[in-house]
């Protein structure tokens, strides 16, 4: 560490030209989808002007809005819930909300479907006791807009939890008192002081899922709903035009950037930081039919979310287990794991860099290339695919032509097609789930604490690290366990660019649920499921045991 | 602090292990195709093993959407690895063709045993296998008479009893795509109109979903890929069995231009450094113990006739197929979208 202390200046410009390194690295594939921005517009910009193009926005906007609510509603009841009151089960709850997290969002879609749809066993029960036929009776259309917004708030409720609780939990217990000294009522309490000091976890859970559910394409083609990302896949798969699909893309990032940039300027002026120091308030005890109520929805929230769809895909899995329980699966389960810790890692590094630079610096530029760096998040996979395919070949292309006309030695294809360009690719689409978790923890901590370890005369690597990173834990462990869920869930991106010979779970889930094989794609859905799971349960047990050395 | 000091170190040694795992083995194998595949690797992994047994040749194979891998393949340019790309549709090698990342392989073999419509006339691509876009029908309450062609669906008397997927499947894009080039595009969107204010509810699901829609009674009749209705009858799981029961297969257009179908097939890429190999592989693959293959386990129809085709495949009887080029359907493709987004087809 000492030999990183030398005089403020030129550790400041190496940071900051590494910053740019970083962020211009990272920013190149979506810099290349803006880039198309430059191309000529073609004639089917005016065919989807004239035809389907305000379907598309009108359905993503209606999605996002919804959605929202949604995460929203879920999410900070939760959070409150389990981080404000004590009730009976409120210990188990307290993980159990996370559970949804490990389910990916099309799997919930194809579950519910087969549950719920006109051919499916309710409905056929239904009709069998009552003698209905088809029209003789109401029953929500599961494939919907609507039912595609239930779904996707359903598993993305948790992102909004997770950091809605840890900003509670964190909540300087002085304001709370002090509100509720003051007379206010528990609900008082929660809308004006509690939910306002928790506007950048709440902003930054709500962001996540918004982003989520702009670059879902899963469920919105299974559900038949024309948003926007169906559009982009219909431009380029169906038209067979990858220019104005990037085009698409590129107004997408527009609206993302603009959302960002937006959110930022609104709460630019306030401060949310709190004496993290200070002891936590005691909970608030829940008693007779409040307790029920509490646990009643918090058992709801969980079943809807986690225990239905899963309970199904066991079902479903239990009758092929023998068939489809192999070494192939073993190497699918492998795969997907070292994947996942590989690129959750990677994009953690990254985060921490990106976030403590934003926070030392913060001028206009640093926070710009930060708001850049984590785009990615709304883009859909398979852009993001082709915005790293398109420049790394050509990179791989040129290093084989320089390499054959100097040393005679084809080098081939070095990046293109290996696992570093999966991990490259990850990183770029996840590492703004790390980076918003990271910055929201590290905006919970006083500046007034650097500037004292400063003028102690520490470097900002050592107030970063003997400072911040230890009182970041929850939120660190909360990012890497994010991007792992993700990665473990991603389909597109790892679908494209993967080696020859290399599957994963979300692969294999797919091809088979593609093919209309849900009883097969159960086994692997469940593992994806399961394996999840085991990230939530190290983090829980990590929060909860924050909890009791500071109780 | 120990805690979680622990566990990162916990994580990278995970992570290191890992990374020995998985790191790409370069492949040491003199004789080998490496393949891009749009079709699923359950669907042809089987007949693939197949060949390296009876060749020895190993077979390393990616794969992914159509498009994705086309995007892949042209990127990647003269040093791409991949020697073969396999579609499941004839739109996407037409595509391939266009691009200019195939390259003719002459075959008098493949010449004689795949029928020319079902092949780029230059040798690019050849069609392996061929599926059928059927009506199928609720067998309760609709009469096999009533039925004729898919340009009859657009008939009033059908307003609310038909069921399909979404305009974005490339199975119906064909289909469309097929009647554009038989019929022109002014009949088709007269057609399109009419026929898609027919539909019983908007498209959504797969196509088994819209057999299980007639079968439970939500619409009258569906049009699918054959083999999702064959895959339903031989189907393990006892709903699917007992809608494929309540429904039965019609053959459009048996007294015009035949039934609408499209192909799986496969081409040599440009870069293919396995020329050789990847030929002897497509001639295996439409050989008779592969179409034999398909046909048993994917319920496909094969590129020839003199194979022996499945029970299943067989209990619908012979039909007369639409004997267009397939190369149509790729050269009509986004022609076909527009005209379907036009007629409000979701």
């Amino acid at each position: 560490m000492s030999a990183m202390s030398s005089t403020e200046q030129p550790t400041g410009r190496r940071w900051r030209a590494s910053l740019f390194i970083v962020t211009a690295v990272i920013a190149l594939p979506i810099l290349v989808i803006f880039a198309s921005l430059l191309l000529p517009f073609s004639t089917a910009w005016q065919h989807l002007f004239e035809t389907v193009l305000t379907d598309y926005v009108t359905n993503s906007l209606i999605l996002m809005i919804g959605v929202g609510f949604g995460t929203l509603l879920l999410g900070v009841s939760a959070a409150w819930l389990t981080g404000m009151c004590d009730f009976p089960g409120r210990k188990i709850l307290s993980w159990a909300f996370l559970l949804p997290m490990a389910m990916p969002a099309y799997i919930i879609a194809y579950t519910y479907t087969g549950i719920l749809d006109f051919s499916g066993p309710i409905q056929n029960s239904l009709r069998g006791i009552f003698d209905w036929q088809y029209g003789d009776y109401y029953f929500p259309q599961v494939r919907s807009l609507s039912g595609a917004i239930c779904m996707l708030s359903l598993v993305l409720y948790p992102y909004v939890y997770m950091l809605v609780r840890v900003a509670f939990i964190e909540q300087s217990t002085a304001v709370l008192e002090a509100s509720r000294n003051l007379g206010k009522r528990p609900w008082e309490t929660l809308f004006q002081v509690a939910i306002p000091m928790a506007r950048p976890a709440i902003v930054a859970g709500v962001s996540l899922a918004l982003m989520e559910t702009l670059a879902d394409y899963g469920t919105v083609a299974y559900f038949g709903v024309n948003a926007f990302t169906t559009g982009i896949f219909r431009t380029w798969y169906g038209l067979g035009d990858l220019t104005t699909a990037a085009q698409l893309c590129a107004f997408l990032m527009l609206f993302v950037f603009a959302l960002i940039l937006a959110e930022r300027w609104s709460r630019q002026r306030l401060r949310f930081h709190h004496d993290s120091a200070q002891k936590k308030m005691a909970r608030m005890q829940l008693k007779g039919w409040r307790a029920i109520l509490a646990l009643s929805i918090g058992i709801l929230i969980v079943s809807l979310g986690f225990i239905i769809p899963a309970g199904q895909l066991a079902l479903w899995a239990a009758t092929r287990i023998q068939e489809n329980l192999n070494a192939n699966f073993l190497s699918l389960l492998f795969n997907s794991f070292a994947l996942a810790s590989l690129a959750s890692l990677c994009c953690l590094i990254i985060a921490i860099f990106l976030a403590y630079t934003k926070r030392v610096f913060n001028s206009r530029i640093e926070l710009g290339a930060v708001g850049v760096a984590s785009l990615g998040y709304a883009v859909p996979g398979t852009v993001i695919a082709v915005g790293v395919l398109i420049p790394v070949a050509w990179l791989d292309n040129q290093i084989d032509f320089l390499s054959k006309a100097w040393f005679n030695y084809p080098t081939g294809l070095l990046l293109s097609g290996t696992i570093g360009i999966l991990v490259f690719a990850y990183v770029i689409r996840f590492l703004s789930v790390a980076l918003n978790t990271v910055d929201s923890g590290l905006t919970a901590i006083k500046p007034s604490i650097d500037e004292s370890a400063r003028s102690l005369g520490a470097t900002p690597v050592r107030v970063l690290s003997r400072v911040h990173l230890p009182i970041l834990r929850t939120s660190l462990l909360t990012a890497l366990l994010l991007v792992f869920v993700e990665v473990l869930k991603e389909l597109p991106t790892t679908l494209i660019l993967r080696p020859f010979n290399f599957n994963t779970l979300a692969v294999r889930t797919y091809e088979l649920a593609s093919d209309e094989r849900l009883i097969d794609a159960a086994l692997p859905a469940l593992a994806i499921v399961i394996i999840g799971l085991l990230p939530v349960l190290l983090i829980t047990k990590s929060i909860l045991n924050e909890r009791s050395t500071n109780e | 602090m120990q805690r979680s000091t622990s566990l990162f170190h916990a994580i990278i040694t995970t992570i290191a292990v890992s990374l020995l795992g998985i790191a790409p083995i370069e492949s040491v194998f003199a004789d080998e195709v490496n393949i891009y595949s749009a079709r699923q690797e359950s669907l042809i992994k089987p007949l693939l093993d197949r060949f390296t047994q009876k060749t020895g040749i190993e077979i390393n194979m990616v794969t992914g959407k159509g498009d994705a891998l086309l995007t892949r393949l042209k990127s990647e340019g003269m040093n791409s690895p991949a020697d073969l790309l396999l579609t499941v549709d004839a739109g996407r090698l037409y595509r391939a063709q266009e691009a200019g990342v195939l390259q003719a392989v002459e075959s008098l073999g493949l010449n004689n045993d795949i029928p020319s419509h079902l092949r780029s006339l230059d040798g690019q691509w050849y069609g392996l296998s061929v599926r059928a876009r059927v009506l199928v029908y609720a067998k309760d309450r609709v009469q096999p008479s009533e039925l004729s062609s898919y340009e009859a669906l657009s008939d009033p008397t059908w307003k609310g009893r038909i069921c399909i997927r979404s305009s974005s499947n490339i199975y119906n894009q064909s289909l469309v795509a097929g009647m554009i080039a038989s019929q022109g595009m002014a009949d088709t969107e007269i057609w399109l109109a009419s026929f898609v204010s027919n539909f019983a509810r908007p498209p959504a699901g797969g196509d088994r979903d819209q057999i299980k829609a007639v079968a439970a009674g939500q619409c009258d009749v569906a049009i699918v890929n054959s083999y999702y209705l064959g895959a339903m009858i031989s189907s393990s799981d006892k709903t699917q069995q007992d809608a494929a029961s309540k429904v039965a297969l019609f053959w459009p257009n048996q007294k015009d231009r035949g039934t609408h179908i499209n192909i799986s097939g496969a081409g040599v890429t440009r870069a293919a450094k396995n020329i050789e190999s990847a030929k002897q592989l497509i001639s295996f693959l439409a050989s008779n113990e592969s179409q034999q293959w398909y046909a048993d386990r994917n319920n496909e129809f094969p590129v020839r006739d003199t194979v022996q085709v499945s029970s299943t495949l067989d209990s619908w009887g012979p039909f007369k197929a639409d004997t267009i080029n397939v190369t149509e359907l790729g050269r009509n493709n986004a022609e076909a979208i527009k005209a379907m987004d036009r007629a409000g087809w979701k």
